[in-house]
């Protein structure tokens, strides 16, 4: 059984203007120890569907359904108080943005300590100790004397390695990352992708990993799921989904994402248009405006997820003929696939 | 932090001189002449210019005022009232005391309403407890506190005789023969100032509730609280020690500023309440054009918000890590 199986899970926000249908029907699963990738641009739904998962959206004018069994049990019933005991002991979870998800008043070493007591009652000592172990764990230099430091006085390469400290010091059997190197210099991002990856060898935690970032997507994760306006537009394992992308949205991430080959012939081209609204999202397939292969059905009925002929683990959501599909996916084989092969 | 309480120490100096300089200059710019208000309605040209010279009011405004902050300085003195040769020391002196019985007992009175409401706002936004106390805060803001000390002077004092209208009773040394005074001086004192706190607490109760009401809110969404609930802390806990802490460091600055003001005379309420606090006494001394009482009023007042600023500051300094060390 996997570690979590989320089923057709819906999230909608109410609002003065209407529902948000931020996230709308997604089922995915994570096994124990591997990794997930949830890939898509801003607003397509992947936070929030980890956030959910969490119980951690706000707790007024939100509608979820749907369930996420973790270990068996339904995340989205247990309620409050059991969920809280599963959140940072079994289930933890960085965020995007490390120069804002530390407490500024409080030392490092203090906030490390808080997530062991809230799930263990053990003397300060030995929390301490776990501490300061886990920073050494992560790389922090001086970490002794680091301990007593606030985070202002840490760079935000160190603060997301605090915060990655503290996302496993309970030694976690998921591990959530959302978006965990966007705020971060690309050498930092780097750092953090690595030390991330021989953290999940050492605890063996699953990890679903937030991004929009391919070519971290390609270092990292075993399965991928890509969003698009809440909803899951293509899964697949990481080699399906980069050798044989079947949805018109994944090439045009796949040809925005440089050729790190050094190639110049493929040009990177932008994916033209924005995300819609979702409030009012489009009528049939919800990526019908900025697709360039849009066909007079894709304005009118959506396409239900399908398996790929000849991958039943591979499936996606577009009403293209697979002989379309196949020549595209040798275009961009040709051009881009020297980054990740 | 040493350096720090220096510099600020160093600035307090010049904000000192700045401001006595100005108040000294202003009250000297006024078209009034003291001499003859001194020298009384019937006195002769000759007599008005002998107590312009007693004075030293011909002399040159700078070195008045030179005289002044060397009598300051030296002798730590802040001069003789024109009125009725009160030393000013011994005015500020009597009056501070009732000011500020009257703003810390009512500052109290506004945390302890204010605190609760707020918090309690910010974690129910829209619901209809907190648009009561919106409600409720936009009366106390526009309530003028003469208005609101009057009411409640009618009500309690005149027509249900529970609480006293007028005056303020001493703790430590209650003057004989003051019958209102009268039996355990601690009750008195409490018992006369009861209007009187709450007057000026409804004004400030009003203001802390929507502020902390929206610092709280502002805390709640900020991503250091995301991480405390990621974590599995309990709610109370994400509240107490994530929250508020965070929320309460604006609100302590505007306590200081707001305290250094009241303490310079809450004129309105100790107006309406015929305390003889530092507001009533600098009114009076205008109108009697008692210059030396009036400058005196206001360099004691200058000195409150100077001393309460350095006060913030250092605090601030404790309870914000971020300040210390930059």
């Amino acid at each position: 059984m996997a570690l979590l199986e989320v089923r057709d899970l819906k999230t909608h926000f109410r609002t003065d203007d209407g529902v948000v249908k931020a996230v709308d029907g997604v089922s995915f699963s994570v096994e124990k120890g591997k990794t997930l990738a949830i890939v898509g641009e801003s607003g397509s739904g992947k936070s929030v569907t980890c956030l959910t998962v969490m119980g951690l959206n706000p707790s007024r004018g939100v509608e979820t359904s749907g369930e996420a069994l973790f270990n068996g049990r339904d995340l989205l019933r247990i309620g409050g108080e059991d969920l809280r005991k599963i959140r940072g002991n079994e289930i933890s979870m960085i965020f995007q943005d490390p120069m804002t998800s530390l407490n500024p008043v409080h030392t490092i070493g203090r906030q490390l300590r808080e997530a062991v007591l809230v799930h263990e009652n053990v003397p300060k000592q030995q929390a301490n100790a776990r501490a300061l172990e886990m920073l050494k764990a992560v790389g922090i230099p001086r970490a002794e004397t680091r301990m007593e430091d606030y985070p202002h006085q840490f760079s935000g390469g160190m603060r997301q390695r605090v915060m990655i400290a503290m996302a496993l010091i309970n030694n976690p059997d998921l591990l959530i990352a959302d978006e965990p190197t966007t705020a971060l210099d690309v050498t930092t991002q780097a750092q953090i992708i690595t030390l991330m990856g021989r953290l999940q060898r050492d605890f063996g935690s699953a990890i679903i990993l937030i991004t929009h970032d391919l070519g971290v997507v390609a270092e990292t994760a075993d399965s991928v799921m890509v969003m698009y306006a809440g909803r899951a537009v293509e899964q697949a394992a990481y080699k399906g989904l980069f050798y044989e992308p079947h949805h018109p949205y994944t090439w045009g991430l796949m040809d925005s994402m440089p050729n790190l080959a050094g190639d110049d012939s493929a040009e990177l081209t932008p994916i033209p248009g924005t995300p819609p609204s979702l409030l009012r999202p489009p009528k049939g397939s919800k990526f019908n405006p900025r697709c360039r292969f849009v066909m007079d059905v894709c304005r009118e009925i959506e396409p239900d997820l399908k398996p790929v002929p000849g991958d039943p683990d591979h499936i996606e959501r577009c009403h293209l003929e697979e002989p379309v599909k196949q020549s595209e996916i040798e275009r961009i084989s040709a051009e881009r696939l020297g980054a990740v092969s | 932090m040493i350096r720090y309480i220096i510099r600020r120490l160093l600035w307090a100096v010049v904000l000192f001189i700045a401001v006595t300089a100005v108040t000294y200059a202003l009250f000297f710019i006024v078209p009034a002449d003291p001499a003859r208000i001194m020298a009384g309605k019937s006195a002769s040209p000759q007599e008005v210019e002998r107590v312009r010279q007693a004075l030293h009011l011909d002399d040159p405004i700078y070195q008045q005022y030179l005289r002044f902050l060397k009598k300051l300085v030296v002798d730590q003195s802040l001069g003789t009232s024109y009125a009725n040769r009160q030393e000013v020391n011994d005015i500020v002196a009597a009056a501070a005391p009732v000011t500020a019985s009257l703003v810390f007992g009512g500052m109290v009175l506004w945390l302890l309403i204010a605190f609760p409401i707020g918090v309690y706002s910010a974690l129910r936004p829209r619901s209809k407890g907190d648009r009561a106390a919106m409600i409720g805060v936009l009366i106390g803001i526009s309530a003028h506190p003469v208005w609101i000390g009057l009411l409640l002077s009618y009500f309690f004092g005149y027509k249900w005789q529970l609480t006293p209208i007028q005056g303020y009773c001493e703790v430590f040394t209650p003057p004989a023969g003051q019958s209102q005074c009268a039996g355990f001086s601690l009750w008195q004192w409490a018992y006369h100032l009861i209007l009187p706190w709450i007057t000026i607490a409804v004004l400030y109760a009003a203001f802390y509730v929507r502020m902390i009401r929206s610092n709280t809110m502002e805390t709640l969404n900020e991503d250091y609280v995301r991480t405390a609930r990621a974590k599995g802390v309990r709610e109370f806990s994400v509240l107490r020690s994530h929250v508020l802490r965070n929320a309460m460091l604006p609100v302590v600055t505007m306590l200081g500023m707001d305290l250094a003001l009241a303490l310079g005379g809450a004129i309105f309420t100790e107006y309406v309440f015929g305390l003889p606090g530092l507001g009533k006494e600098a009114v009076e001394s205008i109108r009697r054009f008692d210059y030396p009482t009036t400058v005196g009023l206001t360099v004691f007042a200058t000195v409150v918000v100077i001393v309460f600023n350095l006060l913030v500051d250092i605090l601030y300094a404790y309870i914000d890590p971020r300040i210390r060390l930059s």
